[in-house]
């Protein structure tokens, strides 16, 4: 899971200043090594084929709790201790899905609910991203929208689908917007926060070393901020499949939700139904999973992300 | 200090009451069908929600939202109890639990209609199952992240069992169940409002979708302002008790308590009700370590 057991602090000159002096990281001492969650490592030791054992074991033990989990259901519900009308059986599930990958019918859908995914993040990160770096090193600016973010933030995304369904019609413009709309607030409050929280003695050992703003900007500001935003983007990604589909389910443009009321609606296809659910399920489990891998990949000289919320 | 608060408030109230204002002299002046101005939405909102409809739409939505969160937060906290105590367990059925967040909880409305109908269960039970993941994952990774030192030592003082688990183990985990139990309110509050735009009879979400079938637009915006209220009153709400509830472990949420090393460096007050976020909260109690045990042992003492 993390990245090396030595920590890369001169990695990328000026970058890995961040990295070392960070003020969340400083609290963790002077040997991040074992990760931030220094008590937790205790078990993965510092040598190489140790920690590939280990990955080997999580491996392992997580494979045998899908399959145990899957096959424990199967039993559940052919002693009747769960109504199969409510819930088929796993291998009926499992061959319905399989039958949706072969004839190939699952693409379009997932296709269309992607489309939408995409669209809608790009749409909330082109503003939120230029914005957030804004307000965050404007001190100003922050002062004045601070109550009105943490105002806007809560407020449900999916409030908006009658009054978005009645502007935009039940298009994929209107799953746009609404994605858009949701993960807007977390890519901006993310930014804004990391922005704003870059360690100040850097900031200002920057600014007595000459460095022209938009050096520091580049180079001190933004990859302090990165883990945050990475964050942020994750966060939007969730909300953003959540939204997806509901646009889908309550107002009816196609994508995944579609198929998955269609299937309902068709009365005796129970288990297709759970295999579009399935198909939902593994849809957002790959997207997080693609998304963290990537955060490893750049941030990896960063300590702090390893641990953060989920 | 508190004209300088507020010189602070005012300040942070300038832009929204710009964007009020400016949002009401362009709808008057536009007239859009779908926009109209902020005094008819006003006037709507008094109407329907001062207190004509509170009884009947507001209070059902609460007490959906309110019950599924609380079965969620009561079995999320417990199964991550156990879960994290029972480490090969937890390392087995991690693909299963991230695969139950990752799936998008609407999905599972046909589901919560096929086995409960269309009543409150459904509902309830569509609300907590959504709500549920963030906190059992969130509860395994603070009890797994517990300082062993810390164990060791409640352990061979021979602090029984039960003590351990609720005066070391619980408290040292507290954090980070604030985290995932406030990500859980966000969900929660989503999947509330999405039950009752499929097949409710009553509910704050299903008045805005009747106003918005009837057309009658004022009346839609007036309950989509009111969701956003509830919205914010949550949080506001979750914050005020996380602060209380966390009032100890300052040194890893940044805010009340002492001024931490880096608030003063920065010569600021330690920032106000509004929030870092959850991540924030999650990324410095992971970087600051062992700090939520070292906030803990006291914790033990003092009860």
């Amino acid at each position: 899971m993390q990245p090396s057991a030595v920590p890369a602090p001169v990695h990328r000159g000026e970058v890995s200043t961040p990295a070392a002096g960070s003020p969340r990281t400083a609290g963790a001492g002077p040997t991040p090594v074992a990760g931030p969650r220094g008590s937790a490592g205790r078990n993965d030791g510092p040598k190489e084929p140790g920690r590939a054992r280990a990955r080997l074991y999580r491996f392992g033990l997580g494979l045998a709790g899908v399959v145990g989990v899957i096959a424990l259901l199967e039993l559940v519900v052919r002693l009747g201790l769960l109504p199969e009308a409510w819930f088929p059986p796993p291998s009926e599930i499992f061959p319905a899905f399989a039958r949706l990958v072969v004839s190939g019918e699952l693409f379009g859908p997932v296709g269309q609910t992607l489309q939408g995914w995409v669209l809608g993040i790009l749409a909330a990160a082109a503003v939120a991203l230029p914005l957030g770096i804004a307000i965050g090193s404007i001190e100003l600016a922050h002062r004045l929208t601070r109550f009105m973010l943490e105002f806007l933030r809560p407020i449900p995304p999916v409030a908006l689908i009658p009054a978005a369904v009645l502007i935009f019609g039940s298009n994929l413009d209107m799953k746009v917007f609404l994605i858009a709309f949701g993960t807007f607030w977390p890519i901006l409050l993310q930014t804004v926060y990391g922005i704003h929280d870059t360690d100040p003695t850097l900031r200002d050992t920057a600014r007595s070393y000459g460095l022209p703003r938009r050096a520091r900007l580049v180079r001190i500001v933004l990859p302090s901020a990165l883990p945050y935003i990475a964050t942020g983007l994750r966060i939007a990604s969730a909300i953003g499949l959540i939204l997806a589909i509901t646009a889908e389910l309550v107002v009816g443009t196609p994508g995944i939700g579609v198929s998955i009321t269609d299937a309902q609606s068709a009365g005796d296809a129970q288990d297709v139904m759970y295999a579009w659910i399935l198909a939902a399920g593994l849809l957002g489990f790959l997207l997080n999973g693609s998304l963290q891998a990537v955060e490893r990949r750049v941030l990896h000289w960063h300590t702090s992300f390893r641990g953060e919320a989920r | 200090m508190i004209r300088a608060r507020l010189g602070d408030w005012a300040l942070a109230l300038v832009v929204p009451l710009l964007l009020l204002v400016g949002y009401d002299l362009w709808a008057r002046g536009a007239g859009d069908f779908f926009f109209p101005p902020l005094s008819v939405i006003g006037g709507n909102f008094a109407d329907d929600w001062l207190f004509e409809r509170v009884p009947t739409d507001l209070l059902p939505s609460l007490a959906r939202m309110l019950a599924g969160y609380a079965i969620a937060v009561a079995i999320g906290v417990v199964a991550g109890m156990v879960l994290g105590s029972l480490r090969t367990l937890a390392i087995a059925l991690d693909p299963v639990l991230q695969f139950l967040r990752a799936l998008p909880p609407p999905t599972l409305i046909p589901v919560s209609l096929l086995v409960f109908g269309a009543g409150d269960s459904a509902k309830i039970f569509l609300i907590a199952l959504g709500a549920l993941w963030p906190v059992l994952l969130n509860t395994v990774d603070g009890v797994r992240g517990v300082d062993p030192t810390v164990l060791d030592m409640a352990r061979s003082y021979r602090i029984p069992a039960r003590a351990r688990l609720l005066r070391v183990v619980l408290p040292a985990a507290l954090p980070r169940i604030f985290a995932g139990a406030r990500t859980a309110l966000a969900i929660a509050i989503i999947l509330m409002v999405v039950s009752e735009l499929v097949g409710a009879s009553n509910g704050v979400g299903h008045t805005v979708q009747l106003a918005q079938r009837g057309f009658n637009i004022p009346e839609m915006w007036a309950g989509t302002v009111l969701l956003g209220l509830v919205g914010f009153a949550f949080n506001a709400l979750f914050v005020a008790v996380e602060r209380r509830a966390l009032g100890w472990h300052h040194g890893s949420t940044g805010r009340g308590g002492a001024p931490t090393r880096r608030t003063r460096l920065r010569r600021e007050r330690p920032r106000p009700v509004l929030t870092p976020t959850r991540t924030a909260v999650a990324v410095e109690s992971a970087a600051a370590g062992p700090a939520p045990t070292e906030g803990s042992v006291p914790d033990a003492r003092r009860q």
